[in-house]
Parts: structure tokens; sequence; C-alpha cells
């Protein structure tokens, strides 16, 4: 059983987004479950997973799961590999989808009660597509994934308000051009390789680094995902996109799809083309790092000149791409611990705010700056999640955003970049500018101006509690994850780092 | 010596917090806010015998980064500071419940729940082993006290939490934190350790930014220019103003300067690279510009927070001598600052409670009125001004022979003007209150003090004042010990 | 200057390629009309498969398909040796039956959306269609 974890990973999801299609046209009660059982089966596919490659001796095999799709073996046949690495996204990735599908269970029913079936097949099937992109080890394969995600990512986000089909017909123009740019690299990697497995590419290609082609193929790539991921300056369909995008279906992709396209390149980085081409070979470091300095000021700035919650939330992103993208190019181990810590983190502070984001929504009917005056008064619990997520992003101690950021800073102060660690603060700077604004509106506008005079009269408007919970549970598991960031480096990061020898 | 105590000295008042906010009536919460109070006092004293016989008590909550985990570590000079907060809470909860009943505030089971986690900071802070702890605690702490800054909600405090905001974290963010991973890179650790550990990694230009970026970037010390948003917090409801900006947060801050000259740089370093006179002109500006700004105040509570900063920076300027004896009496005004200024403070609340008055030129002849209130807030002017017979006296007296231990007379004249600026400041409000002429009084020759949770715990801390300078035990001891650990002498 | 334009001639296949996708992209990037950005997309799609499509092919192979080797029938002959020269690569062949299904899919969800922009704001106009939002 336990053997065909990774299998069962992708294909339980798969199949229950199809049963979900026919169920919705059955009976629509029924959507709901099967999509929770479907994630909870990847839920636990993922935990045993992860589970097993930690207990896996790295000297023994590399650490590695591999798993033959069909029992072809690779290099023909498409093998999917779990290391320390997939694995950590891969826990990220189901628990994410699986808490905002329960979080949002309300809105979606009275969202888009007609159309409940669809919503759930796109939302299985993109989830589906998120965890196939990080267990594949096809590049080929990936790239279907990829599109699988977008595609249904694009079906999403077109169901929210009467801006979102524009924004995302924006997304599909950018998105499908990164998809083929990436597709584009993967071809050149074909014609000097011949293969498309990525371990098989690997082993071919230090013989070739000094080939132009590799070059080319390596550029390509990183063009395409990072046209993917958003990152400045190819950010421009982002912030539209999520922000006008049904609060259920910003909750999913703003925290994953990002995060799962910052794993890509971490990959292709480490695995496919090993550090040792991407830091020596290449001269491109400092003007990628330089590239994510940009990305971050200007994420920064344009989410000071939001004019909404959720526009804001959005470009924060941008500027989150930024510290990953630039952590990982420093090139050095801190930089990319804390790039691959960050993935993790960042996907859960995300999920946080956006959750309470949603719930906000859900009550107030809107995400205008005015839609949070005294909402602290009248939904406390959203409130002390939204918090422990600003927090968690400002980079305050014991939440998990703090950790990240120190280590993304050491490694800006061991490689000497401190352009970039100036970057790293002053997004932090701002980030606290942004949310104590968000706070302040929240704090001072309850409305009580007679406030000598008892308590306030504000009467409170929580979410259910069925929104609540998971937003609580995500609050806590920032702080969890932040005492237990040790652990996570020791245990995972470092043996990924540690086999792909880069100091 | 593992214990588990300094962490539960921490958590004691955080545990508290659900019990707060879920409790049913303002009795019941502030028994709760007592027990908490108490129990953390209980906590941090028991731990005081083993401090005194030179014992460390450590214990390691979590290993976040290598060489920096989350741990505590319960040294003489933590111990004092956290024997100060947590004797200083339980008092100032009995004065809050009087303040704030007597007021009539909103939003009172919010102040006790943030006031707790304060607490909780202030002892985190103090019992912290390294500097990454420190700094969690110190950005809790932060986090915690802007909506008591800001507890009135209306315009002002909204101007004022964000002079807060911008002050504290920006300083925080902006020069602690890339000071405190410059630190970590330089050599791989940041636990405290009795001769720093910054000896011999880095050029001694470095050193000297990595001093400035930690003196001005721990901003809850006030010194200038980093000072404006004390004055400003002032907006506070009066015990918030009496324990944490007098005691908790500015302590904290001064606190955090004191660890990291000795525990990060270290006397040795510092003295060699000449940085111990560099924090002694940086003080002794503060003191100076302080007390004037002082002199010329006519609101009771900025006047008190101008004269807080001044006296914050006699603590930083102690240590900076870098002699014993000077970092004994710098330590040592923690805690006889602490209680003078908390009295001040509780009778700025009770003159408030009792008569609605905020500023000076409104009190003359108040003294008839309020008798005890003023008698006890000339008990704390001595101390503050460094008279006996009061407690202030000794960790003066100790600072003096400071600065002619380490031959800094300049210090020594700095110091002298300074009481007199306090003392100039001060006893002219006293006079006022009790010698006016009768015509000029502003108020019926009637005694109407404020609620006895009002005057009872102020009565407390002026006694203790004056306690302190005849049996300033355990805080003389532990202050001697934390400079000899220190100096090594 | 010669040998510039033999490998140009040479690799005619990448020129191809590389300026159907130029002209995508500017569709993409340079047009106002949503349809016409569309086009521009399934163009650039195109040039990519364009691309692979040329990578497996080879002048004077054959399909891949082995009839009992070369010459066929059933001669018991000695030139039973199976030479991959002969054939052309299949792999980017097939592969690009996904990339095909995916651009299709691709077209679908986008001339959906345009329909959906279209009925909202009863233009396909990018400008016209800005300027209704901001008056709104």
């Amino acid at each position: 059983m336990s053997s065909q974890y990774p299998g069962l990973l992708v294909i339980v999801p798969l199949l229950s987004a199809l049963l979900i299609s026919v169920a919705g046209w059955v009976n629509k009660r029924l959507c709901f479950p099967i999509a929770v059982v479907g994630l909870s089966v990847a839920l636990y596919a993922s935990i045993g997973l992860l589970l097993r490659v930690l207990a896996a001796d790295p000297a023994l095999d590399g650490g590695v799961v591999l798993y033959r799709l069909g029992g072809w073996d690779p290099p023909w046949g498409i093998a999917y590999y779990v290391d320390r690495l997939n694995a950590l996204v891969l826990v990220v990735v189901s628990v994410s989808a699986l808490l905002n599908l329960i979080a949002t269970k309300n809105d979606v029913q009275e969202s888009f009660s007609t159309k409940i079936g669809a919503f759930y097949t796109l939302y299985i099937l993109l989830v589906t597509g998120l965890l196939g992109i990080t267990v594949t080890g096809d590049a080929f394969n990936l790239y279907v994934l990829l599109e699988i995600t977008a595609l249904t990512g694009y079906g999403l986000i077109a169901m929210g308000e009467s801006r979102a089909p524009l924004a995302s017909l924006n997304y599909v123009y950018m998105g499908t051009i990164g998809a083929c740019f990436y597709l584009l690299g993967i071809g050149y990697l074909y014609i000097i390789t011949g293969s498309l497995n990525m371990v098989d590419i690997a082993s071919i290609l230090p013989g070739l680094y000094d080939s132009k082609v590799v070059l080319a193929a390596f550029v390509i790539c990183m063009v395409g995902i990072w046209l993917k991921m958003g990152f400045f300056p190819l950010h421009a369909w982002l912030p539209n996109a999520y922000t006008y995008a049904p609060s259920a279906v910003s909750s999913l992709i703003a925290p994953l799809m990002t995060k799962v396209m910052i794993y890509v390149m971490i990959r292709l980085m480490l695995t496919v083309f090993t550090p040792e081409f991407t830091f020596s070979v290449l001269a491109l470091k400092t003007s990628v790092v330089w590239l994510a300095v940009i990305a971050i000021v200007m994420g920064s700035i344009l989410a000071l000149g939001a004019p909404d919650v959720k526009k804001m939330l959005t470009y924060i992103i941008v500027a989150e791409v930024g510290y990953m993208v630039g952590g990982a190019w420093l090139g050095n181990r801190a930089g990319m611990t804390g790039s691959i810590l960050h993935i993790a983190n960042d996907a859960l502070m995300t999920l946080c705010v956006f959750l309470a984001v949603g719930n906000v929504v859900y009550r107030m009917k809107g995400y205008g700056f005015d839609d949070l005056r005294g909402i602290f008064v009248k939904m406390p619990f959203t409130m002390i999640g939204f918090v422990a997520g600003a927090f968690s992003i400002i980079g305050v101690p014991p939440t998990c955003g703090f950790f990240s950021k120190w280590y993304l800073i050491s490694g800006g102060i061991e490689a000497g970049h401190y352009g970039f660690v100036a970057a790293l603060v002053f997004s932090s700077l701002i980030s606290a500018v942004l949310f104590f604004k968000l706070i302040e509106v929240g704090y001072y506008g309850s409305g009580d101006a007679h406030h000598h005079h008892g308590t306030a009269p504000v009467s409170m408007a929580e979410a259910p509690i069925s929104m609540v919970v998971p937003l609580l549970i995500v609050a806590g598991g920032l702080i969890a994850v932040g005492l237990y960031t040790g652990d996570i480096v020791t245990h995972i990061i470092d043996p990924v780092i540690a086999q792909t020898i880069m100091d | 010596m593992i214990s588990i105590k300094p962490l539960l000295a921490v958590l004691v008042s955080l545990l508290v917090v659900p019990i707060l906010v879920s409790s049913r009536t303002p009795n019941v919460r502030e028994a709760w806010t007592f027990v908490a109070a108490s129990a953390k006092f209980l906590i941090v004293v028991s731990m005081v015998p083993a401090v005194l016989r030179g014992e460390q008590l450590v214990y390691t909550v979590a290993q976040v980064i290598p060489g920096a985990p989350i741990a505590f570590r319960v040294d003489p000079l933590g111990m004092l500071f956290a024997l100060v907060a947590s004797s200083l809470w339980i008092v100032t909860t009995a004065y809050s419940i009087g303040y704030m009943r007597g007021l009539g505030e909103h939003g009172q089971t919010r102040y006790f729940c943030f006031f707790a986690i304060a607490l909780s900071s202030t002892i985190g802070v103090a019992f912290s082993a390294n500097l990454l702890t420190l700094y969690l605690f110190y950005e809790i702490l932060s986090l915690a006290t802007y909506p008591l800054v800001t507890h009135h909600q209306d315009a002002e405090a909204r101007v004022s939490g964000r002079k807060y905001l911008v002050y504290i974290l920006g300083t925080s963010i902006g020069l602690v934190l890339p000071a405190m991973l410059i630190c970590y890179h330089l050599s791989g650790t940041l636990a405290f350790s009795d001769q720093g550990f910054l000896a011999g990694t880095g050029p001694p230009q470095l050193m000297t930014i990595l001093l400035f970026m930690f003196v001005f970037g721990f901003a809850k010390a006030a010194i200038l220019p980093f000072h404006g948003w004390l004055p400003a917090a002032m907006v506070a409801p009066t015990p918030v103003s009496a324990l944490l900006h007098a005691v908790a947060v500015v302590k904290v801050g001064v606190f955090s300067i004191v660890r990291v000259l000795t525990g990060v740089f270290g006397i040795e370093l510092l003295s060699w690279l000449n940085l111990g006179t560099i924090v002694c002109v940086i003080a002794s500006c503060t003191i100076l510009i302080a007390s004037l700004i002082a002199l010329s105040q006519d609101n009771l509570k900025r006047l008190l927070a101008f004269s807080t900063i001044g006296q914050l920076s006699y603590i930083i300027l102690g240590v900076g001598l870098l002699s014993p004896k000077g970092i004994t009496g710098g330590v040592l005004h923690i805690a006889m600052h602490a209680f003078g200024k908390i009295t001040l403070f509780f009778c700025a609340g009770a003159i408030f409670v009792a008569t609605g008055k905020r500023n000076i030129s409104e009190m003359v002849g108040i003294g008839r009125r309020m008798p005890v209130t003023m008698t006890a807030f000339f008990i704390g002017a001595l101390s503050i001004t460094g008279l006996p017979p009061a407690g202030g006296f000794l960790s003066k007296w100790y600072l003096v022979l400071g600065t002619l231990q380490a031959d800094q007379i300049a210090m020594l004249v700095v110091l002298l003007v300074s009481s007199l600026l306090n003392a100039a400041y001060f006893m002219p409000i006293v006079y006022r209150a009790f010698f006016c002429p009768a015509e000029t009084a502003m108020f019926e020759n009637r005694v109407q003090e404020a609620p006895a949770f009002c005057v009872v715990p102020l009565v407390l801390t002026a006694l203790i004042s004056i306690i302190l300078l005849f049996y300033p035990e355990p805080f003389f001891s532990l202050a001697r010990l934390a400079a000899q650990g220190v100096t090594g002498g | 200057m010669s040998e510039i334009i033999s490998s140009v001639v040479a690799h005619y296949n990448y020129w191809i390629y590389i300026a159907l996708m130029m002209i995508g992209l500017y569709a993409v990037i340079g047009k106002k009309n949503l349809i016409k950005k569309i086009i521009g997309v399934n163009i650039f799609q195109t040039a990519i498969i364009l691309f692979y499509v040329s990578i497996g092919a080879k002048k004077g192979a054959t399909i891949p398909i082995i009839h009992h080797g070369p010459g066929g029938g059933h001669h018991e002959t000695t030139a039973s040796v199976i030479e991959a020269s002969q054939y052309m690569n299949p792999l980017p062949h097939v592969l690009m039956l996904t990339a095909i299904v995916v651009a299709v899919a691709t077209l679908g969800v986008a001339l959906a959306l345009a329909i959906k922009v279209y009925n909202q704001y009863g233009t396909l106009e990018e400008d016209e269609i800005l300027s209704r939002i901001r008056i709104r």
C-alpha cells in the first residue's frame, strides 16, 4: 500500500474530480464529501511519503522514493521521484488545499449554489495538478500538469466578480506563454540529451555545460517559470487575477500556485541543472538577485498604493516571490535554506491572511479598506487569525515568517549581497506599515467615539465556526512551524541541499 | 542547572489570558489577574536564592536556529529586572482596578489581557539566554503594548499609536534585526556570555557601527533622538504609563542595551575599542537634554516622561563607565528608578482620578486636598533626584563612585548637573502643592483622596522607595553579582 | 557571410518557429483586441509545436514502424539489421499530440472567457473595456 503513495497522491484526487462532476448532476450534496475524501487521501499519502522519505537512509538510495507509473522503467516511462524537498511541498499543498476546502464550504455553497459540481471538479483538478507538478520526475509530464493546473485555475478565477473574466483572460495569455517557454526550454534539453527524465537529464548534462543549447534551455525554462510565478516585472497578470477571483479560490491559488512554481524553479536549479552549473558556470547569479531586489522593493511599493485589501495582499505575494527567487539565487546554503523554508512558510501565512479576508468578505460583502471598520469587535476570532498571518508576513518571531526571513537575510550577508539584505529589511518595514494600516482601520473605526460610557455597543458578527476553526488552525500552525524550524531545517532541508553539494 | 521555572514565569500570565477573556464579571477577571501576578512573583522569587548562590537556571524551549535556540537563562541582572517588574505588576493591578473603574473606562478586558501579555514578554526579555530570544520577546512586547497605548481609540491615541509603532518597530526591524544577523554571521552564536562573544570577530569599524545599531535600535530605551514615542505614549491610561512606560517597556529597552553591551560585546572589547566613552557621551547628552525639556513641561505626565528619558540614560551611562561600581550603580538604578517613578505616575493618576487635572499649573495647593498622595509624590521625587532618605540615593551614589573609579570626571559633572535639574523640575511642584498662599490655592481646604485602590499602591511603592535605601536587598546583591560577573572582578 | 547564410538555411526550421513565435508574441502584447490576442497565443503555441515536430524529423527517414526489417516482405535477407538513422524520432511527435490537446483546451477556455467578457462589456477592444471599468 505505502509503495503506491505517489500514485495514489495523483490518481485519487483525479478520480474524485471526475466523480464530483458526475455527482454534480446527480446530487449536489455529494460533491463536498467526495472532495474532502479525495484530498484527505492525498494528505494521508503525502504525510506517509514524508515519513517514508525521512526514514529512508540518504546514503543508501539517495533517500528517494521512486515510483514507476504504469510499471515502465525510467527513462522510458514516466517516473515519480519523491525526495525530502518535494515531500515537504506535497504536505504543504495537501494541507493547505484541504483546510481551505473545509474553511470555504459555506462560502462556496452560498456563492455557487448552482455550480457546486463544476466548482469542486475544478478545485480538485487544480490540486491534482499541483500535486502532480510536485511529485513528477518527468520534465514533459510537468508541463502537462502545469497546464492542467493553469486551465482549471483560469476557470476558477473567472467564477469571481464582474471583472474576473477579463483578469482571467489576461492570465490565460501570460500563463500560456509562460508554459510555452518552459516547453521550449524542455525541447532544447531534449535535443541535447535525448531524455525527458529529470534524473536522466541531470546525469547526461555535466559533460555538456559549455554547450550554448544547455544555456538556452536553462534561460528559456527560467523565463517561462518566472512568468508563471509572477516574478517582477513579469507579474502584471497576477494582482488582478488573484484579487477578482472568488475568495475561496484566492485562498487556494494565492498560497499554492506561486509557491509550487518556486519549487519547480528550485528543482530545476538543484536537480536538473545541478548547482555547479547554475551558480558556477552561469554568470547570472548576481543579476538575478538584483532582479529579486527590484521585485521585492517594487512589490512592496505597489502594495502601499493598492486600493483594497486583496490587491494589497497580492502585491505582497509579488514581493514574496522576490524573496524566494533571490534567496535561491544567492548561491549559498543559507539562502537556499531560506528559500525552501519560505515555500512552506509563505504558503501557510498567505493562506492564513487570505482565509481571514475570505471570512471578512463573507460577512461584510466586500474587501475594501472601509469594510474593515470596527472589524476587531465584529469578527474577533477572524482578526486573531489575520493578525497572526500579518505578523508572520512582517516577520515577528516566533511566527514562521521570521525564521525564513532570518535564513534569507543571513544568506544575503554571507554572499555579501547587501542590496538583498536591505531590500528584505525594507520590505519588512513596509509590510509593518501596510498591516498596521489595516489594523488601525479595524481598531479605531468601531464607531464608539463616546468611549467613556461603558462597553462598546457594536455587536459581534463572527463568521461560522467551520470558517473560523480552520483559520485558527492555520494561525496556530504558523507559530508551531516557527518553533519547529530547527527540525524542519535539519531533517528536511539540509539533506536536500547536501545531496546537491553547495556551500 | 536546568529548570523549567523561567518558562513557567513567562507563561503564567500568558496562560491566564483565555480565562480573562472568558470571565463573566469584572471581579472574576481581576481576581485572576491577581492570581497570575502573584504566581508570577512567587515563581520569580523562588529562583532568587539559587541566583544569589551564583547558579544559573537554564531552559531551552526550541532549537530554531543552530547556535541560537529559544532559551532562557536566569542570571543576576535578569533576576533583578524580573523581580522589579513582577513585584510591581501586583501593585499596578490593584492600582489599575481603582483607576479604570474610577474613570469607567471601556474595553477593560482587553486592557487586562494585553497587560498580562506585556508582562509575559517583559519577563521573557529578562530571562532570555540569547539575542534571538530577547528580540522575540522585545517584539511581542512592542506589539502587545500597542492596544494599551491606544486604549482610548480616539484621534489622539491614533496619532500616538502611529508614532509609537514607527519608532519602536522601525528601529527594531531596521537596526536591531540586521545588527543581530551580522553578529550571528560573525560569530555563529547569539548566546549571551559574561565576556561577550564578539571579541576578535570583526574590524573595529564594524564593531562601532554595530554598537550604534544596537544602542539606537532598542528605541524603547528612549535615547535621543529616538525618544519621541515616550511622551506621545502618555495618552495611555495612567497605570499603563506607570508600569510600562516607567518600568516594563522602557526598562526592557535599557535592559536590552545593557545585555548587549555586557553579554554581546563584553566589557573588555568595549574598553579596548574605547566604545564605553561613546556610550557615555550618547547617554549624557540624553540626560541633559531630556532634563532641560522636562523643565518646560506643564502636563505632569509629559514631565514625568521626559524625566524618565533622562533617568534611563543614567543606567546606560553607568554601564558605559565600564567600572564595577558604575555597573553596580546603573543596574541598581533599574530597581530604584522603577519604584520611585511608578510612585510618581501613580500620584499623577490619582490626581487625575480625584480632580480631573493633568497640568501642573492647575495643581497649586493640591497638597491640602490630597496630602497622602502628595507626600508620596515628594518621596518619589526625592528618590528620582537621588536624595536621602529615598532609595535613589544609593544608586546615584554608586554611579558617582563609578565615575571616579573610571576617571570620567566629565560624567561626574553631568550626573551632578542633572541632579540639580531633577530637583529644579520636581521641587516646585511639591512646594506649590503644599506651601502656596491660601488665596492662590485652587482647591477647597478639604481632604479628598482618590479611591483606596489608587492610594494604597502608591503609598506602598513610596514606602518601598524609602526602605530600599536602608535595606536594598536582594537588589543590591544582585546588582553587585551582575557587575562582578561581567567585569570578572 | 556565406557561413551565416548557410547556417540559416540549414536550420530554416528554427528560423520559422522563431518568426512564428515572435508574431504570436507581438499579437499578444501589441494588439488591443482580445480575440487577436487569443490568436496570438495560439500562433505561439503552434510555433512550439512546429519546433518539436521539426526536431523529430529527418531527411530521407521513414516512419518508425518496423515491418519485419527494412525492405519489408518476408524475404530472409541479410539487411535485417535495424538502423536508427533510417527512422524519424517519434517521441517529439507523440509529445505534441498532448501539446495540441493542451492548446485546444486553452483556446476553448480563452474563447469562453472572451464570450463572458463580451457579454459584460459589449466589446472586445481592451481600451474600451478599461474605460468602461473606470467609468463604473
